[in-house]
């Protein structure tokens, strides 16, 4: 996956860090849709103490050029650890509460700046929502519909 | 109420206290003790932003949270009380007085350390010190979250890692 930055192609990178498989889950849902998982480096905070997942994360971050960490509980410790990163690493933005959506709205866009990530983001607020069900559709009983 | 939860958990505020402990106890503060931590504004906004608005978290340093004890257990409302290591919740313990039962929710894996249970290491000297702390009166066991069965400190010790 690449994009063009001054006119040179790069890798374009993110971090989705989350509890138990939810990374891995979620980017092979992206790959399974988009064919674009490779975008995305999957960590698990699964059996890891608040350093060594900092250090994973901060490895992987430097191992591939990452500019956005993706995370999914903002009280979770991926999301201490990935802030805890981008504390050194300026060009990087964490986002938390992270869902299909903004994975996808981000592996198929091309903007790594804070504006083309909060698009992405806005992706995926828009996509959780309450979709009326079959109670609402159905006529009163009584009320003359036949 | 008292604090209902007297945890050594090295990352301290995160998914398992806030809603894994935190929402089926009605948890509302928090109190986190560490003598870094609490001297340092860049960490403890990076812990409360972690926390949901319903939630507060407050910073001790060991002295100040013996000091400010008795008040935050004598709150109506519910709480956690975090130490990020075993020294810093045993200084608590033996300075308090008050302190009965500690969970021990996550010491993690790290040069030294031995596993015990999937969520616990410890080294030699932190098992000593579990030891002398469960010899003090206090009742230790070891839950990372509500639906596990606790583990008790001799079946910790004796634990392979399983």
């Amino acid at each position: 996956m690449t994009s063009s930055a001054g006119g040179v192609a790069v890798e374009r990178r993110a971090i989705v860090a989350g509890h138990g498989d939810f990374a891995q889950g979620v980017v092979s849902a992206v790959q399974a849709i988009t064919g674009k998982g490779d975008a995305f480096r999957a960590i698990s905070n699964c059996d890891l103490g608040a350093a060594a997942l900092e250090e994973l994360i901060r490895a992987t971050v430097d191992a591939n050029a990452v500019r956005v960490i993706f995370t999914d509980l903002p009280a979770g410790s991926c999301t201490i650890a990935a802030r805890r990163v981008a504390r050194e690493v300026p060009w990087l933005t964490v986002v938390s509460g992270a869902n299909l959506s903004v994975l996808l709205a981000w592996a198929m866009g091309t903007d790594d700046s804070a504006a083309g990530v909060e698009r992405a983001v806005e992706r995926g607020r828009s996509a959780m929502t309450v979709l009326p069900g079959p109670k609402e559709t159905l006529p009163v009983e009584g009320g003359g519909a036949h | 109420m008292p604090i209902e939860l007297y945890r050594i958990d090295d990352r301290l505020v995160h998914g398992q206290v806030v809603v894994g402990w935190g929402q089926p106890l009605n948890i509302t503060f928090v109190v986190l003790v560490d003598d870094i931590i609490a001297t340092s504004d860049w960490e403890q906004e990076l812990y409360r932003m972690g926390a949901p608005p319903e939630m507060t978290v407050t910073f001790e340093t060991v002295e100040s949270a013996t000091a400010k004890l008795a008040e935050y257990q004598s709150r109506a409302a519910h709480g956690i009380l975090l130490a990020g290591d075993i020294d810093t919740m045993r200084r608590l313990v033996e300075r308090s007085g008050t302190i009965n039962h500690v969970n021990i929710g996550g010491i993690h894996h790290r040069a030294g350390r031995t596993a015990r249970l999937r969520y616990v290491f410890l080294t030699p000297e932190e098992e000593v010190s579990l030891r002398e702390m469960g010899a003090g009166g206090v009742t230790i066991t070891a839950q990372d979250v509500p639906a596990t069965t606790p583990v008790p400190l001799d079946e910790v010790l004796a634990g392979t890692g399983e």
